[in-house]
């Protein structure tokens, strides 16, 4: 008994605060994309029905929000975790950078709570209000979201670029320049990429939705336009995310060298770089497998010097000071399918483009839509491969050349706990809300056997504009 | 820098501890609310009066966080460090809480929203008593400075947070109650009126016993505050126990709009008379608000925060709370039978008679 009573107090709550942080980033950052881009999608939807009396969309831009009203909860209470968690599996960073790190979280904050005002506005302004008020009502939740999640990335972003602060020998923070901590180097780049990812993943994930019923045959203009409306945002949204994701990797290659090589995989520095696609870089610094294009990575990172251009290798660095070898796998890996599958959405949203330019119509093909179906999925999977390499490729520092993770983590031991219990409250918590979205979603199917509810009183006068 | 960190911090605790508290109460009462079919009724004056609000109220206790963790980092990580149990419970009873409330309302089988509705009562219980007790060990000086973790167990299993954690759910029940009774007023709930009333006057008295036995308990527990309570923070307490006597007396003479302010200050003022009565630790007898404040930048970002909520996020707020009353912000899905509850039908049917004056 006592010596498990002692294994258990020496447990390193390091690995466990640190797989607690990841899984519970991860799973919010699902439902961050729905709270940021289901908004807009949803007004065009709003904007539809009372502009040109359409009742299709309006009763899709009703529903939308019932079930914005279930996600954004969702997101809210995951969101509060995290806020814990900084303090809980964080102290020492806390207590060390908390005055310049936690700067950006007031203006989410503002953002956020304006965001919970408007959202209650909207979703339960439906009966009572009249149609453009109530549809103006909805304009701020789209500002928010995208205010809000600009603001959060500020702050991870100055973990990558820390700056805006004077430290004095001790290391100690002793001048805070705000203004300087939110607008760090690396924030623009990355609050764009995440911004336009929101509308890439949260408008691919609601498409799907209504892909599958097309695909099961539900093709009334009711499906249709529930398709239609959030895969045209994904599908604009998409190119203009790959060429962010461009200018951002350029950032990276700059400014986290040992970073980019962990993207890469380039052991040691040289030119004439290969572009590896998946592979491995064994202990001993060599690279085995995958596939290489001899070139590609050197001559991407400069056009102009071509193949000849330089790329800082792993080795540049003391061993202690980067990512592990099975850390700089996974960076690269992770780069991959983000990558991959941003190619594969390109295609995607080129085909539905290509065919809208020359027959006015979507896709018919049952190709389409099977591969409509999975892009949702596939485009969490981007977000989440690219928040891996983002985090992963960072280590060993929470704050870049700064602070170790290993010196910000909590001393408690009870970490493992935690971290089994939340893993426990989410899988609960997920399969409850996916229970409650497929509720929602048969109710409303049967209400259409009956009658459709208008979602604004027969008085109001919005169903009558021609 | 540091007294107006400290004003602007204790600002977010007491609007958490009055919205977040009412909130938090309401959940309570719906634990109390008895079987499905006896608590029906309370539970629908319950759910129609925090619906809109909830999420809203919530980043109250976000925002607390934020200016801890910027103002006073040291302390923010100690507190962490050393409450990281009831801290935790808190996070998940919030979890519960937020997903039980909102999934309550969008599944309509009588089983599953008993389910979420138990969940949301009883984390409703859970989270106010968790920040009561982390109240209670920082007022009785157990957490120390420097960023180091004090007793894990002992530092929020003692009398005063016990103490904080008792009044911080009786507070909340106080509060919510009185909130109600006026909302059941509202919407012509007569005998709602009078069930909640009742328990109003309970919960004050309970909360007036309560405090008494408090004392002795800070006396002996927390000297530190005990001697602020009795000195610097005196005007408070006394402010305190005669609106908490004056609430009793409207609910009473059925003053319901004067009740629900009266407990509003008194609540208020137990939790500033804390912050004077600590004052000018942040941790008592271990770290002094000057020896944690942040460089004057971060309270400049805190200010301009602040300027911005008061421009952009009150006006927001109010009208909500404004459409809210007015009636414009119905249950979703209800039918429309102004002043009519409909009994038998699944959803929550309470829909309020617009234009009326809210005075009674
Ligand atoms: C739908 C999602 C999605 C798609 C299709 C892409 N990305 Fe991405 N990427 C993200 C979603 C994302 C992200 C989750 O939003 C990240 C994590 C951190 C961040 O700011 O954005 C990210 C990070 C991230 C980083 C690391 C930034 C850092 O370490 O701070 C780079 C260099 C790129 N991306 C580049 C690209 C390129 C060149 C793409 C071309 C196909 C691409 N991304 C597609
Ligand atoms: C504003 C947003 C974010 C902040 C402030 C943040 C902060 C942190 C912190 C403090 C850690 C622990 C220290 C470390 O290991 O470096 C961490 C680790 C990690 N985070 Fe993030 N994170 C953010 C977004 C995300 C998201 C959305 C994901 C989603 C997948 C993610 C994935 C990870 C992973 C995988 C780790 C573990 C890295 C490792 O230890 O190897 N992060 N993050
Ligand atoms: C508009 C979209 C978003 C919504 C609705 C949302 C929801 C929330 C909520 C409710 C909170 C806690 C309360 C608060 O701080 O206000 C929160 C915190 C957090 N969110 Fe999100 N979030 C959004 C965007 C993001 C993004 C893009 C990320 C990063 C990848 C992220 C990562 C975090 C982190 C790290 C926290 C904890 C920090 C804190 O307490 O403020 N969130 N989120």
């Amino acid at each position: 008994m006592r010596w498990l009573l002692a294994g258990i107090l020496a447990i390193d709550p390091v690995p466990w605060a640190r797989a607690q942080m990841a899984f519970t980033l991860a799973a919010h950052i699902i439902l961050v994309p729905l709270g940021v881009s289901w908004a807009l999608i949803m007004l065009i939807a709003n904007y539809r029905g009372v502009r040109h009396g359409d009742a299709d969309a309006l009763v899709l831009a009703q529903r939308w929000s019932k079930y914005l009203a279930v996600t954004f909860a969702v997101g809210a209470v995951t969101g509060t975790v995290l806020s814990f968690e900084f303090g809980l599996l964080w102290p020492r960073f806390m207590g060390q950078w908390g005055e310049a790190f936690g700067i950006p979280f007031l203006f989410e904050g503002l953002f956020f709570f304006a965001e919970a005002i408007f959202v209650s506005i909207y979703i339960f302004g439906w009966r009572r209000m009249k149609p453009w008020p109530h549809f103006f009502s909805g304009v701020p939740i789209v500002i928010c979201g995208i205010g809000g999640s600009a603001a959060v990335i500020a702050s991870n972003a100055w973990m990558n670029d820390p700056s805006g602060f004077t430290l004095d020998q001790a290391g100690q923070i002793i001048e805070v320049d705000p203004w300087g901590v939110i607008f760090n180097d690396a924030m623009p780049l990355m609050a764009a990429h995440m911004v336009v990812a929101a509308y890439v993943v949260g408008g691919f994930m609601i498409a799907s939705v209504y892909a599958v019923g097309m695909a099961r045959g539900r093709r009334d203009r009711y499906h249709r336009l529930g398709f239609l409306i959030p895969f045209t945002v994904a599908a604009i949204a998409v190119p203009i995310q790959i060429g962010v994701g461009d200018r951002l990797a350029g950032w990276v290659q700059e400014n986290q060298p040992v970073k980019f090589a962990a993207i890469a995989l380039v052991p040691e520095t040289a030119s004439d770089v290969p572009e590896t696609l998946f592979g491995r870089l064994q202990d001993d610094g060599t690279v085995s497998g995958g596939i290489a294009i001899p070139g590609m990575t050197s001559y991407m990172t400069n056009p102009s010097t071509g193949t000849a251009t330089v790329i800082q290798g792993l080795d540049t660095v003391p061993a202690g000071d980067r990512p592990t070898t099975s850390q700089v796998n996974i960076v690269h890996w992770s780069w991959d399918v983000m990558v991959g599958i941003g190619m594969l959405l390109l295609l995607l949203s080129l085909w539905y483009g290509a065919t809208w330019l020359f027959r006015r119509d979507m896709p018919q093909s049952r190709l389409f839509l099977l591969v409509a179906s999975a892009s949702g999925v596939l485009a969490v999977i981007a977000m989440e491969a690219g928040w891996v390499v983002s985090e992963v490729g960072r280590q060993p520092w929470i704050v870049y050349n700064l602070q170790r993770v290993d010196d910000a983590a909590t001393a408690n031991t009870g970490v493992w706990i935690t971290f089994i219990g939340i893993v426990v409250l989410y899988a609960a918590l997920a399969a409850t809300t996916i229970y409650v979205l497929r509720t929602m979603s048969i109710r409303f199917k049967r209400e259409d056997h009956h009658n459709q509810p208008v979602p604004y009183g027969p008085s109001d006068g919005g169903q009558s504009d021609p | 820098m540091s007294t107006i960190a400290a004003i602007i911090l204790f600002t977010t605790v007491i609007a958490y501890a009055v919205f977040g508290g009412a909130d938090f109460g309401a959940g309570f009462w719906d634990l109390m609310a008895g079987g499905t079919e006896r608590g029906d009724r309370p539970r629908r004056i319950i759910d129609h009066s925090i619906g809109p609000v909830w999420e809203a109220n919530h980043v109250w206790l976000i925002f607390c966080f934020v200016v801890l963790w910027t103002c006073f980092p040291e302390a923010y990580a100690s507190i962490t460090l050393t409450l990281f149990v009831p801290l935790t419970l808190a996070a998940v009873g919030i979890v519960l809480r937020g997903s039980g409330f909102a999934f309550r309302h969008a599944v309509f089988r009588t089983r599953d929203r008993r389910v979420f509705g138990a969940l949301f009562a009883t984390s409703s219980v859970l989270v106010p008593y968790c920040l009561g007790a982390v109240a209670g060990a920082i007022a009785s000086g157990r957490v120390p400075d420097g960023g180091r973790a004090g007793d894990p167990i002992g530092s929020w299993i003692n009398p005063t947070s016990i103490l904080g954690g008792v009044l911080a759910v009786g507070t909340g029940a106080f509060l919510a109650a009185t909130f109600l009774v006026w909302d059941a007023g509202r919407l012509d709930e007569a005998p709602m009126v009078e069930y909640f009333r009742r328990r109003a006057a309970g919960a004050a008295t309970a909360m007036g016993v309560l405090s008494l036995i408090g004392v002795f308990v800070l006396r002996e527990d927390a000297k530190y505050l005990f001697a602020g309570l009795t000195t610097r923070g005196l005007p408070l307490v006394i402010t305190a126990a005669v609106c908490g006597t004056a609430a009793l007396v409207l609910l009473h003479r059925q003053s319901h709009s004067g009740a629900r302010l009266t407990a509003v200050v008194a609540v208020a003022s137990i939790v500033l008379g804390w912050g004077v009565a600590q004052w000018d630790y942040i941790l008592p007898e271990s770290l002094t608000l000057e020896a944690a404040i942040a460089p004057d930048g971060t309270v400049i970002a805190v200010l301009v925060a602040v300027g911005l909520a008061t421009v952009f996020i009150l006006p927001a707020f109010a009208l909500l709370y404004r459409l809210d009353q007015r009636g414009f912000l119905p249950k979703e899905g209800a039918e429309d039978s102004p002043g009519e509850p409909r009994l038998d039908s699944p959803l929550p049917a309470i829909t309020k008679p617009i234009g009326r004056s809210s005075e009674h």
